[in-house]
């Protein structure tokens, strides 16, 4: 049965191979080839659930060895895959979920003349996150983390005709390439202190005790930052964020398959991961707290000032991922939380983004909520997955982001002392802000009156419903956004299941599970009440108001591009322009001057060589004069 | 060269006398130093004569001159080998050999006076002096008042002691010598050798080439004029009286040492016509015109070399007249 | 009358010869200067010769001779040779050596 892991990885790399070597020839079927590759993919993940949930608890890890991949004494890297409960939770969103977002792209994508290459980017994508997670050493994730990097560049720029989607790329790749520097040098630490970089002998495995337990703090906290450097370029933290709004300009299911099912969920998964090394660094997990909670605000924050649908969606995608860096953070007593959190809005996120392009569909891609308004009667099936989608995410009683949110802000209030009741109040804020700018995509997009206008040619969009390719895999991913926090709260089933790998603690809340719910109910009640009356209860202008030098700034993503231009940008751009000038001046000055000087002096001496025989025959002759001259000096001396 | 020898014959005599004469004392006869001012006069007179002269010939027969006289020293000063070697081999072959190439290069070519080179001739002069100035300080420093004279080495004849020397002392610079003459000439072949890459066309192909390339396929026109010149270098004339170049010699042409006598005779005819016109008592105004004397020669573009008009054709017009 | 005399007339001729050289520029002349400064040099030759009382020095001019000589071969033959292929015996003319 475990033979079955390393076709997990080898399904939709296949497909994708397929799809780009095959050439004109699959183009007519080549996109349900690679659905049914994704397919295959969840159904091994499936295969092997079920094969683990048939062991006990304490047999369900499993390692696969394929081959030596770099077997060179002392550097010993292999293609070994492992598949304990962590992996298999991640396999099984992953492949469920952009399974689901294959579905839909071949109903959003079917008119674009390169939807071939589009789905085996996707499947690449699939294959490359899914090896992410099933890799048993640092180096193999490293790889997988890169081939996270390659597709998300690749689908990011898929529409590189347009300038601002090629430049959106390039910036992903870059702020990424910062993180996976992190990465790179962790690996190497990793290696010159432990002599290994494989799961097992870093972090200890059953009954082994990992090198991380006999390295120095300082070692271990330089690793976890490293670490922590590499999680916040993939999971688009502060101060690596700034990549995450401008990749909207891909394909809106690639827009999903980044945030909810890929990609940012990876730096989750490396933190929670090393646990092992985090636990015993503690400055590194106050670390991993304080850049969850600052990305928690920050993304919040944006996400209630941007009138482009996906941008605010993203922005929530930024302020949710910050709750799960949160809890990860937290150590023991919120990584299974952390999981959770990334399951349930692996769900309602998913649904969401595929519930915006539906609306995008609909209304010719028009992104600008202003220009939306009403549209509950033109797409039902739309209004209602993305409706659950939304109360999910506000964490409305019973849905699946309810659980899920309020076990974190639970746990951040665990975490105890002045550091828990920071973390939780940021949370707590959090929450009632997550449901004012929800409610206001939800106003601004369903309620209200239609305020889309015709454009210059006169066309005016006729809103209508997606074709079924499209709905199916929202309505299965609603299903998922309702029922799968109630499921994995239910008798606590998430966090046995999750407990062998990261391990769980109860924290010392100094206010009781009750309260905090409580609490949070009425943060979300006061937050969506601000919104409807702001948004919902008077006309909304189809052109923005200037706003609070607040809103301004998170128009422009709170000034994170022009802090990146003041702070990196400007100063490198000067440095260059420096090391150039006293390049050109100094250095090449230096040498041109010499050349030059060279080359006047060897013109002047080129003058002598006339070519005239007489007058070499002179100089010979002078030459002579002065030899004699000097031989009777000498002598008459 | 058997008067030159025997002039040689004589001289050496009279040298042998009165080199013996001039060892026996530290300083030279009375005879010897009148023959020495008389031949360092010809001998400087013929060195400068031979760097002033603008004619290749005149330099070459200064500087026989020169070395004539310098032969005439050599036997003074007891070397009378010498001196006739330098007479029958440098004046006799040598200079033949420079007289033979200067005809071959041309026997007219001369340098021009003007200088083309910044101050050459001047730093030359310059140079040349201060050289001058050193050398004989040089002697005059040195203490030279001591001759032995070559009474001893010449006992048994100079052409004995001479080789006596050659075939002992120096054989083997001898030998080297020969060499060096050997390469020398196989040196000179080689320059002036040119190799055929085709076997020489026969004259059937030439005339057959001529027939195809379509040039001149009649004999070329003769030169001479009225048949009253007969002489190489002076054209046929055309009908329209103007010179036919075809009728001379290439290498002539390439000199340009055409003599154009052609005006000359237009001249003699225009006043044929006139002095019959006076004696007709024709009015002048029907007399025809009489053509003024061309300048010189425009340049004959030969296989797309273009000839300098030479002076000698230009001032030729006279010629035979 | 000192024989020295003739060394001052060697150096004399000597000098004239390598004027002559530096001034014309007929190759041919050139030559010619240059065969004068070796019969200005032979001339020196013979009379140390007689100054020393061996033959030494007339064996010497002997051998310049030849050497001379061979050297108006081949000279006289590159002459003839670049007069043949550029049609001028000034030495100014053959200055393709030069930039």
């Amino acid at each position: 049965m475990n033979s079955l892991i390393p076709l997990l990885v080898a399904a939709p790399l296949a497909g994708a191979a397929l799809l780009l070597l095959g050439g004109r020839a699959l183009d007519r079927f080549g996109h349900w080839l690679a659905t049914a590759f994704a397919a295959l993919s969840f159904g091994f993940g499936l295969a092997l659930f079920s094969d683990m949930l048939g062991r006990g608890a304490e047999h369900r890890a499993v390692t696969q060895h394929l081959f030596s991949w770099v077997p060179v004494n002392g550097f010993q890297a292999d293609m070994t895959f492992r598949l304990d409960q962590l992996s298999m939770t991640f396999v099984l969103l992953i492949s469920g979920v952009g399974t689901l977002i294959h579905l839909y792209s071949v109903g959003y994508m079917a008119h674009d003349e390169r939807r071939r290459r589009f789905f085996a980017y996707l499947n690449l994508f699939l294959a490359a996150m899914l090896l992410l997670v099933v890799a048993d050493n640092y180096l193999l994730l490293y790889f997988g983390w890169e081939g996270v990097g390659l597709a998300s560049y690749l689908l990011i720029g898929f529409w590189q005709h347009k300038p601002s989607a090629a430049t959106a790329a390039k910036k992903a790749f870059l702020v990424n390439r910062v993180g996976d520097m992190g990465l790179s040098i962790a690996i190497m630490l990793m290696f010159t202190e432990f002599g290994s970089f494989a799961f097992g002998p870093v972090l200890g495995s059953e009954g082994a005790v990992g090198a991380a337990h006999q390295a120095s703090e300082g070692k271990l906290t330089a690793i976890g930052l490293m670490l922590l450097l590499a999680a916040c370029g993939k999971s688009a933290q502060v101060p690596l964020q700034s990549w995450l709004g401008d990749a909207m300009e891909g394909p809106t299911p690639v827009s999903a398959l980044i945030h909810a099912a890929t990609m940012v969920t990876a730096g989750v998964y490396l933190i929670t991961r090393s646990s092992a090394i985090f636990d015993l660094a503690p400055d590194a997990q106050t670390a991993v707290v304080v850049v969850g909670a600052v990305t928690l605000l920050f993304g919040a924050i944006v996400g209630c000032a941007k009138d482009d649908i996906k941008k605010a969606l993203a922005g929530s995608t930024m302020s949710q991922i910050g709750y799960m860096v949160l809890a990860a953070g937290l150590g023991p007593i919120g990584y299974a939380f952390a999981i959770m959190h990334l399951v349930t809005h692996g769900f309602f996120k998913a649904g969401l983004f595929l519930g915006a392009g539906s609306v995008m569909h609909g209304m010719d891609d028009e992104v600008n909520m202003r220009h939306y308004g009403g549209l509950r009667k033109y797409m039902p099936v739309t209004f209602v997955t993305f409706g659950l989608g939304y109360l999910a995410i506000i964490g409305f009683p019973g849905l699946s982001g309810f659980f899920s949110k309020d076990k974190i802000i639970e746990a951040a209030f665990a975490k105890g002392g002045t550091e828990g009741w920071i973390l939780g109040l940021c949370a707590l804020v959090g929450a009632a802000v997550t449901a004012f700018y929800m409610t206001r995509v939800m106003v601004l997009t369903f309620f209200g009156e239609k305020r889309w206008q015709p454009d210059e040619d006169g066309n005016a969009p006729h809103p209508h419903e997606s074709p079924k390719t499209m709905t199916i895999p929202m309505v299965l991913l609603a299903f998922g956004s309702v029922f799968a926090g109630g499921l994995f709260a239910f008798n606590d089933s998430f966090l046995k299941w999750l407990e062998p790998v990261t391990g769980h603690e109860e924290g010392n809340s100094p206010l009781a599970p009750l309260t905090v719910t409580l609490l949070t109910m009425a943060c979300m009640l006061a937050g969506v009440a601000l919104a409807y009356l702001m948004y919902g209860r008077s006309p909304v202008p189809v052109v923005p108001p200037v706003g609070s030098p607040l809103t301004r700034a998170a128009r422009r993503d709170l000034l994170q591009d022009d802090f990146n231009h003041a702070v990196l940008v400007r100063p490198g751009s000067a440095l260059t322009a420096t090391l150039v000038f006293f390049d050109s001046r100094g250095l090449d000055g230096f040498v041109n001057g010499l050349a030059a000087a060279i080359g006047g002096l060897s013109g002047r001496l080129r003058r002598v060589q006339n070519g005239f025989v007489r007058s070499y025959a002179l100089s010979m002759f002078g030459g002579t004069l002065v030899l004699v001259a000097t031989t009777l000096l000498m002598r008459s001396v | 060269m058997t008067g030159q020898l025997a002039a040689a014959a004589v001289t050496t005599d009279l040298a042998a006398a009165t080199g013996r004469l001039a060892a026996a004392a530290g300083a030279t006869s009375t005879g010897e130093a009148v023959q020495f001012w008389v031949l360092a006069v010809i001998a400087v007179g013929g060195a400068l004569g031979m760097l002033l002269m603008r004619k290749a010939v005149h330099s070459a027969l200064c500087l026989a001159a020169t070395m004539m006289a310098l032969a005439v020293c050599y036997m003074a000063q007891g070397a009378v080998f010498l001196g006739v070697v330098q007479i029958v081999v440098y004046t006799g072959a040598i200079m033949m050999l420079f007289l033979f190439v200067v005809m071959l290069v041309g026997v007219t070519s001369e340098d021009s006076l003007k200088e083309q080179l910044k101050g050459q001739r001047f730093a030359a002069v310059l140079c040349g002096l201060g050289f001058g100035v050193l050398l004989v300080a040089g002697i005059a420093n040195a203490r030279l008042d001591h001759f032995t004279g070559l009474s001893e080495a010449n006992a048994e004849g100079n052409v004995p002691g001479l080789a006596r020397l050659i075939f002992t002392r120096y054989v083997w610079a001898f030998e080297v010598t020969g060499a060096l003459l050997i390469t020398a000439a196989i040196g000179a072949m080689v320059l002036t050798h040119r190799e055929h890459v085709k076997p020489p066309k026969t004259q059937r192909e030439l005339a057959a080439q001529r027939v195809k390339d379509n040039i001149q396929l009649p004999p070329l026109p003769a030169p001479g004029v009225y048949a009253r010149h007969n002489a190489v270098d002076v054209p046929g004339l055309l009908p329209d009286g103007t010179i036919a170049e075809d009728s001379v010699m290439a290498t002539l042409r390439e000199r340009g040492q055409i003599r154009d006598v052609s005006q000359a005779m237009l001249r003699r005819m225009a006043e044929l016509e006139n002095s019959t016109a006076d004696w007709l008592g024709r009015p002048s105004s029907e007399r025809p015109e009489v053509a003024g004397p061309r300048k010189s020669l425009e340049p004959v573009p030969a296989n797309g070399k273009a000839g300098a008009a030479g002076k000698d054709g230009a001032t030729g017009e006279e010629g035979d007249e | 009358m000192n024989p020295v005399n003739y060394l001052y007339l060697s150096a004399l001729l000597f000098t004239i010869g390598a004027s002559g050289v530096l001034i014309r520029r007929n190759a041919i002349v050139l030559f010619m200067c240059v065969e004068l400064m070796l019969n200005a040099s032979n001339l020196a030759l013979v009379t140390f010769s007689r100054m020393h009382g061996t033959l030494d020095g007339q064996i010497i001019a002997f051998f310049t001779m030849v050497v001379a000589a061979a050297e108006v071969v081949v000279g006289l033959a590159i002459i003839v040779s670049i007069f043949r292929t550029r049609h001028s015996a000034s030495v100014d003319d053959s200055n393709l050596m030069k930039l």
